[in-house]
């Protein structure tokens, strides 16, 4: 993928370097400056339905609705294959070769690998893939947006409202790495904060696991109320058809810590009825969301967007306001400006409303509860939600002085 | 009694036979799979790395035998297995044959090309996150075993996998057809000298030992989500249990199924981190001690 990442910005400059050489439009194409966006996500392997493809078409959107403000766009895109190090190599490929934001890249560690990087070549990186809240915790980057949603969202939102319900004792499917321990220690803090109790939890190896029937019945044996997966994709999906197979639905609640619309439609709503889930995006919220879907689904194999795509339409549109704000040239050398310039205006897009970027790159919007309809409720594929409650963008993040982000202190 | 077993183990009795007969349920995938691959590898020498894609392959016909012509569960039983059997004989014709006289390394790295290139062609059109597919009703429901709930899907794939074990074995050992088959592993130019059409006997092999994994993939279908993905994590440790159990070696292989989906049940219960990695301890020690296998002749 590195290969056709070069091929693309090679065929992108000859591109460039014809149009210079045509007599007329010379003088025009040497005045405008480029702005190169490389989408940098999983597009061969577990997350590819949720980010991937859905992610590079939401980008090229943004970069198509802000045309001819005296500077030219260009988006590539590769596959990191989930790897740290096949990402972090495209990403000092990419930076050097004169992109100058890398975007979405789901797996929290690759996403905390190019962290590094963006800074360290002071570049621009707008993270909406991953889930981890270290990217502005301990690892914080002042060169790094995190856009969409985190660990500590999905745990506040689902966990919290979980617990509030009478759901008083857990017990989690983990999956074991990095992630899930993240999502796992997130969640049990909320859930003892509001008075309840873990009573345990199984960590399975990663990826390796297809048969969750064992960690179930575990957990039914637990008689804990609530079945915590600190999971994601096929592997939640995996879970919960087990669970319901064994009738755990009948006296355990559920919660699917991080679960997407991609994810119920996987699983069908006869299985997924009744869950509860957090999002920061659903197409179906309101007029501007519906209307920002519709813009995509031609593109986007009729499917509305999910919502860590709309995260890379909201902060590619959002970046390319601050660089029109700042001047393509000055942005194109300091990420770190440009960065700076994104936090000091406030943001604006169809897909997340109104909210601003916070001093550690937390991006704030808010956050939905949703639960999933039943077959009967539903008027037909993608209509999969119904909203429970929404908390406002300074609530449904971990509060600044908690998150221990470094670059702040100095 | 119960009392004894359980002051023995440390775990309550009623989970500890919880987790061996699911450890049993997941072995009959270990044992359906490893038994193609044994057949295969029996007479055609090739060590088939796309049995896993051919497994999921299955899951995938029988998900569009549903949403495309309306044929459910049970046609798909009996379709899938016949679909994907016929798309294995194309690829034996079209690919593998050429490579008998070659090394084992040739036959393994095609395989596993295939194995790329089918997975890749799947998830570029139905994409990685899964397709839903919905127990029959038939088989919906739970016993209450009293030790634990048994939903009656998992009985049944059990009982369906000892059945197909148990028929492909008799096939193999008990009938005339099998006794070529066997012949011809030993010495094939002798088979052949007899009258008996060699090379389509293996083609038909291979293709029955594809359709017995299709037939896996549309048992697994109601319980797993549909994905492209779906193959390739279970044959990793299918090639385990092969070695584990003798290369080639049917009876081994079906032993050796079964007994390591139990052992890796249990491992679920004590040391579920180290739930993926037990059976390749075991593969390791038995490869030691006996480098044929449990039930190879070396």
């Amino acid at each position: 993928m590195t290969t056709l990442a070069r091929r693309d910005l090679l065929g992108a400059a000859g591109a460039a370097a014809a149009a210079a050489a045509l007599p007329g439009r010379s003088a025009r194409a040497q005045a405008q400056t480029t702005i190169r966006l490389g989408v940098l996500t999983d597009m061969s392997g577990p997350y590819r339905d949720t980010t991937g493809p859905g992610s590079v078409v939401c980008t090229q959107q943004a970069a198509a609705e802000f045309r001819n403000r005296g500077f030219n766009i260009e988006v590539i895109s590769a596959d990191h294959q989930n790897k740290p190090d096949v990402g972090a190599n495209i990403a000092r490929q990419w930076y050097d070769q004169g992109v100058d934001a890398i975007v979405d890249v789901p797996t929290s560690s690759v996403a905390l690998a190019i962290a590094g990087i963006a800074r360290e070549k002071n570049k621009v990186f707008l993270n909406s893939g991953a889930a981890t809240s270290d990217l502005t915790g301990a690892q914080c980057s002042p060169n790094t947006v995190h856009w969409t949603y985190d660990t500590y969202m999905l745990a506040k939102g689902t966990g919290g409202a979980i617990t509030r319900t009478g759901g008083d004792s857990w017990f989690f499917i983990t999956a074991d790495y990095a992630f899930g321990h993240a999502l796992e220690r997130d969640t049990a803090n909320f859930v003892r904060q509001a008075g309840g109790r873990v009573v345990g939890a199984v960590r399975y190896p990663f990826p390796q696991t297809t048969d969750f029937s064992a960690f179930v019945v575990q957990a039914q044996a637990s008689r804990a109320k609530v079945l915590g997966m600190a999971n994601a994709s096929t592997d939640t999906v995996n879970t919960i058809k087990a669970a319901r197979e064994f009738g755990l639905h009948r006296t355990m609640k559920f919660a699917a810590l991080l679960m997407g619309v991609i994810d119920i439609h996987a699983l069908g709503l006869e299985q997924g009825q009744g869950l509860l889930l957090t999002e920061s995006f659903y197409w179906d919220l309101n007029d501007r969301t519906r209307a920002f879907s519709a813009r995509i689904r031609p593109n986007n194999q009729n499917r509305p967007p999910a919502m860590v795509p709309a995260g890379c339409y909201g902060a590619t549109l959002h970046y390319l306001k601050a660089v029109a704000d700042l001047g393509a040239e000055r942005a194109k050398a300091s990420g770190l400006e440009t960065v700076q310039r994104m936090k000091a205006m406030p943001t604006d897009d169809d897909a997340f409303g109104p909210g601003r970027i916070r001093e550690d790159g937390r991006k704030l919007h808010p956050a939905y509860l949703f639960q999933v309809k039943t077959p009967a409720e539903s008027s037909g594929t993608w209509d999969y939600y119904k909203l429970v409650a929404t908390t406002p963008g300074d609530e449904a993040f971990r509060p600044l002085a908690e998150g221990g982000c470094a670059f702040l202190r100095s | 009694m119960m009392e004894f077993i359980e002051s023995l183990t440390g775990v309550p009795t009623p989970l500890l036979f919880g987790q061996l007969l699911l450890g049993l349920i997941n072995g009959a995938f270990y044992a359906m799979l490893s038994l193609g691959l044994a057949v295969i590898f029996g007479l055609l020498n090739i060590v088939n790395l796309a049995h896993g894609a051919l497994f999921m392959m299955g899951a995938f016909v029988a998900w569009m035998l549903l949403n495309y012509l309306g044929l459910g569960y049970w046609w798909a039983l009996l379709l899938a297995p016949i679909i994907v059997g016929a798309f294995g004989v194309v690829l034996e014709k079209l690919f593998i044959s050429p490579l008998y006289k070659l090394d084992h390394l040739y036959g393994l790295l095609l395989t596993f090309g295939l194995a790329l290139v089918i997975e890749g062609v799947f998830r570029n059109y139905y994409g990685s996150s899964g397709l839903p597919y919905r127990i029959p009703d038939e088989l919906q429901g739970a016993w209450d075993l009293g030790f634990m709930f048994m939903p009656v899907y998992r009985g049944w794939v059990v009982i369906a996998a000892l059945v197909f074990c148990l028929a492909t074995w008799l096939v193999i050992e008990k009938t005339r057809l099998g006794a070529y088959l066997r012949a011809a592993t030993e010495n094939a130019a002798l088979v052949q000298a007899f009258g008996v059409n060699v090379p389509r006997m293996v083609t038909l092999t291979y293709g029955g030992g594809v359709a017995l994994a299709a037939l896996a993939g549309v048992l697994a279908a109601p319980i797993y989500s549909v994905n492209p993905q779906m193959g390739t994590n279970l044959i990793i440790v299918v090639f385990a249990v092969v070695v584990i159990g003798g290369m080639g070696s049917i009876l081994g292989s079906v032993v050796t199924g079964f007994t390591l989906g139990v052992v890796e049940g249990l491992t679920k219960v004590y040391w579920p981190e180290a739930s993926a990695t037990v059976i390749f301890v075991i593969m390791a020690i038995v490869l030691l001690a006996r480098p044929a296998g449990l039930f190879g002749r070396a």
